[in-house]
């Protein structure tokens, strides 16, 4: 941790403009207009586009990436990670930050930043041909925006033609067919269904608003390779401007779900439940009326499904009683709504086709540590 | 690429007054994009009308729209067709306020048929939901279910073939259930974690249980109260009890009128109640064991007054049929007699109001009465000591009219 905190307190090296009388660094800032123009450098980030009360028809007309094929992001675009993602039947997803000159995110210990209007939290979904080769014949299928309007949040998905030239904007959404090679060299076939616009509030809703659910101080926190050099993330945010002070205190970064080296089975367990389910089954959350608070900061076991029986789960409940039966994953009905692909039992409801199989087995691990009380040891 | 999306095709008529529009529908192979997009496009105060004839749906449609009004041309012949569902956790889904449903069917969701979440005014009117191949443990849980709303009105509609209820509303408030028709599910028409709910003028038939009252622990809203359920047909129910284990219902005895579990101030009257081959009424105590300390598993200030009950304990099932084989008779109205429980150790106890009269018997004239004298909320019926002596007379108040705003 003492590492993160650390690169946090980063200094920048001493900008020699601040060191010149404040003359010459006007002329120079002029020098420097003129030569980038002269360069025809590319045209900023079109916040007018962003602000618009419609969206453009097309992904290219925000001009958040300077080529077509949006390989390539724009001045202030900023790349980011998570420390654990959503299962979406093993996408590639490329995440960007856009926040708009003069203006800076908030930082939050507890949930996501609150980020200025003007925000676009960019999230394209792609696969590779072969995903045990995922940088190479990479295909893009859509691109959603995250956009912090004045009234609030929006949510567009612009989806990707075939000759991968163009992101088209899809407000019903749209059913496309893909087909890859899979991680264990499986082939797979399977219809990438993009969202419409109220299948992206079904997880997006926070009390009836949209919001974003990934970018938060715990998922954000992990060093990402940026062309300058590995930094970690928060530091690098901070450091360019886009998001404010940070706190003196320590938050700890969530584990990675899947990586056994960087946390318990409990707490990568409550990491993956935090992100996969929480965005619904939170007391604000679409999923409420369940009884169910899977939130990474929800204490009380009984809140994430111990002992817990059905509700409205129906033929859901795949006959058995608790939500969570500890040491009795093969009894436990989250895990037997994680393992199914019928849409009247699955766990989420949307955004997958196939079973995330390292999710399930972190799922079994963990509820078969588990005492009676739903603890598992440290 | 197949997209699907793209153009917003539905045809479109515009109604002249004040800026609503209708999207008409057609059924065909654009019907199914054109309806989400209408429902997604609407502005408040649009109508989205169905045409006549099966619109086949291949996932889950949802609305989001205040003020908006879906209507067909009436339940049997506008019908929105789950039968190649392969997405989506119900039919319909609505979660905006204001929205009236009129004169269509929803036919063979994988999940429940339509859900309206956290709306304020829902109206549901002359609309059927089904599983058409009959009782399935692979059906849908609910058909109509509207869950933390307010000014819930549910009428002259029809739900058939649910896993669980026909009709449920669950952790709402303010709520009409009237003139339905529920038939062939586990529950008919189920009243669970709601404050102030008339349930009138139904016919609950051939179902497992005819209509429950449920209070359940660990949920957002609890203490369920203010149940009126009155001049209701409540006969015949005898499909066996087909919901998948580990839900509530699948413990409720095949031939069952009315259930009340748990809740506080339930008014039974003028209903007509028999050929419930279990029991015609039955009051009970939550009887699992919980871990939630605000909550009361005691069903207390019941009235059953001025039913006429039927013939009924002539095919006792679950644990009544192990009661019965000990040979006691089932009576019209049985009450496990529950007036304790305990929370993590702690014993309560309180008054517990249970009012009996006036009710008739084609059977035997006067309706009959049992006691299972079991004190403790969720005694193994090992520990009955039965009584027929009925609670005293006292007097609870009756919860005034559900009146929708």
């Amino acid at each position: 941790m003492s590492k993160f905190f650390k690169s946090w307190r980063f200094t920048p090296p001493p900008n020699p403009l601040h060191s010149m009388g404040g003359g010459i660094a006007l002329m120079l800032a002029a020098l420097l207009l003129m030569t980038s123009a002269t360069a025809q450098a590319p045209q900023p980030v079109n916040d007018r586009a962003i602000l618009a009360e419609r969206p453009p028809a097309l992904l290219s007309d925000y001009r958040l990436f300077r080529d077509a094929g949006a390989r390539n992001p724009n001045g202030r675009v900023t790349s980011y990670d998570l420390n654990t993602a959503l299962y979406s039947d093993g996408a590639l997803k490329f995440r960007y930050v856009y926040i708009p000159q003069g203006a800076q995110a908030r930082y939050n210990a507890e949930g996501v930043f609150e980020f200025p209007v003007g925000t676009v939290l960019v999230k394209t979904f792609a696969f590779a041909a072969d995903m045990r080769t995922p940088t190479e014949n990479v295909r893009f299928i859509e691109t959603r925006l995250l956009i912090r309007q004045a009234e609030g949040w929006v949510a567009y998905p612009y989806v990707w033609n075939e000759a991968q030239t163009e992101a088209r904007y899809s407000p019903i959404g749209a059913d496309v067919p893909m087909s890859f090679t899979d991680e264990e060299g499986e082939a797979i076939a399977l219809d990438w269904a993009v969202p419409n616009r109220n299948q992206c509030k079904a997880c997006h809703d926070r009390d009836g608003d949209l919001t974003p659910i990934g970018p938060s101080a715990r998922n954000l926190l992990r060093d990402f390779a940026y062309p300058t050099g590995a930094e970690n993330q928060i530091a690098h945010w901070n450091r360019a401007g886009i998001l404010g002070s940070l706190p003196a205190r320590e938050v700890l970064p969530v584990p990675r779900a899947y990586d056994p080296t960087s946390g318990s089975v409990n707490d990568r367990a409550r990491a993956y439940l935090d992100v996969n389910c929480a965005h619904c089954h939170n007391p604000q959350g679409p999923g409420h009326t369940s009884g169910l608070d899977l939130s990474w900061g929800q204490t009380d076991p009984a809140l994430w499904g111990v002992l817990k029986r059905p509700v409205a789960a129906g033929r859901a409940s795949g006959g058995f009683e608790f939500a969570i039966e500890p040491g009795h994953p093969e009894r436990s009905i989250l895990v037997h709504r994680m393992q199914s692909t019928d849409p009247g039992v699955m766990m989420p409801e949307l955004g997958r086709q196939l079973v995330d199989e390292r999710g399930v087995e972190l799922m079994r691990e963990w509820i078969a540590a588990m005492d009676r009380d739903g603890r598992t040891p440290q | 690429m197949r997209l699907i999306a793209a153009v917003a095709a539905a045809t479109l008529i515009m109604a002249g007054a004040a800026d609503a529009r209708t999207w008409r529908i057609r059924p065909g192979p654009e019907a199914e994009q054109q309806l989400q997009t209408a429902l997604i496009e609407a502005r408040p105060g649009d109508t989205v009308q169905l045409g006549r004839g099966r619109i086949e749906l291949t996932a889950g449609l949802s609305l989001d729209v205040d003020r908006v009004t879906i209507r067909g041309d009436g339940e049997d012949r506008s019908i929105l067709s789950f039968n190649g569902q392969r997405r989506g956790a119900e039919g319909l889904l609505i979660t905006s306020d204001d929205v009236t449903l009129r004169g269509f069917a929803v036919e063979n969701a994988r999940g429940d048929a339509i859900k309206a979440r956290d709306c304020n005014g829902i109206t549901i009117r002359e609309v059927r939901v089904e599983w058409t191949r009959g009782p399935n443990p692979e059906n849908g849980a609910y058909g109509l279910y509207p869950v933390n709303c307010d000014n819930v009105l549910i009428e002259r509609s029809i739900a058939r073939g649910a896993s669980d209820a026909g009709i449920y509303v669950g952790q709402s408030r303010n709520i009409i259930v009237r003139d339905n028709l529920a038939e062939f599910n586990v529950a008919g028409i189920e009243i669970e974690n709601s404050f102030n709910a008339d349930v009138f003028g139904n016919t609950a038939t051939r179902n497992t249980g005819g209509i429950l009252v449920f209070d359940l622990p660990g949920l957002p809203q609890k203490g369920g109260h203010s149940v009126r359920v009155f001049r209701n047909t409540i006969v015949n129910n005898d499909t066996p009890n087909f919901a998948p284990a580990g839900n509530i219902v699948a413990g409720v005895p095949t031939g069952t009128g009315v259930l009340i579990m748990a809740n506080r101030n339930v008014h039974v009257f003028e209903n007509e109640i028999g050929d419930n081959g279990t029991v015609n009424v039955l009051i009970s105590a939550y009887r699992n064991a919980f871990d939630d300390a605000e909550y009361n598993p005691l069903a207390r200030d019941i009235v059953i007054r001025d039913n006429e009950f039927g013939n009924t304990g002539f095919a006792p099932a679950g644990d009544l049929a192990a009661l019965s084989q000990l040979g006691v008779p089932i009576p019209d109205v049985l009450w496990d007699g529950a007036t304790m429980y305990s929370v993590g150790g702690t014993p309560r106890m309180e008054t517990v109001r249970i009012v009996v009269q006036d009710n008739t018997s084609t059977r035997t004239g006067q309706s009959s009465f049992l006691s299972l004298g079991m004190p403790v909320a969720g005694s193994p019926l090992t520990e009955a000591q039965p009584s027929p002596t009925p609670p005293p007379l006292l007097a609870v108040e009756e919860p005034d009219a559900v009146r929708i705003r």
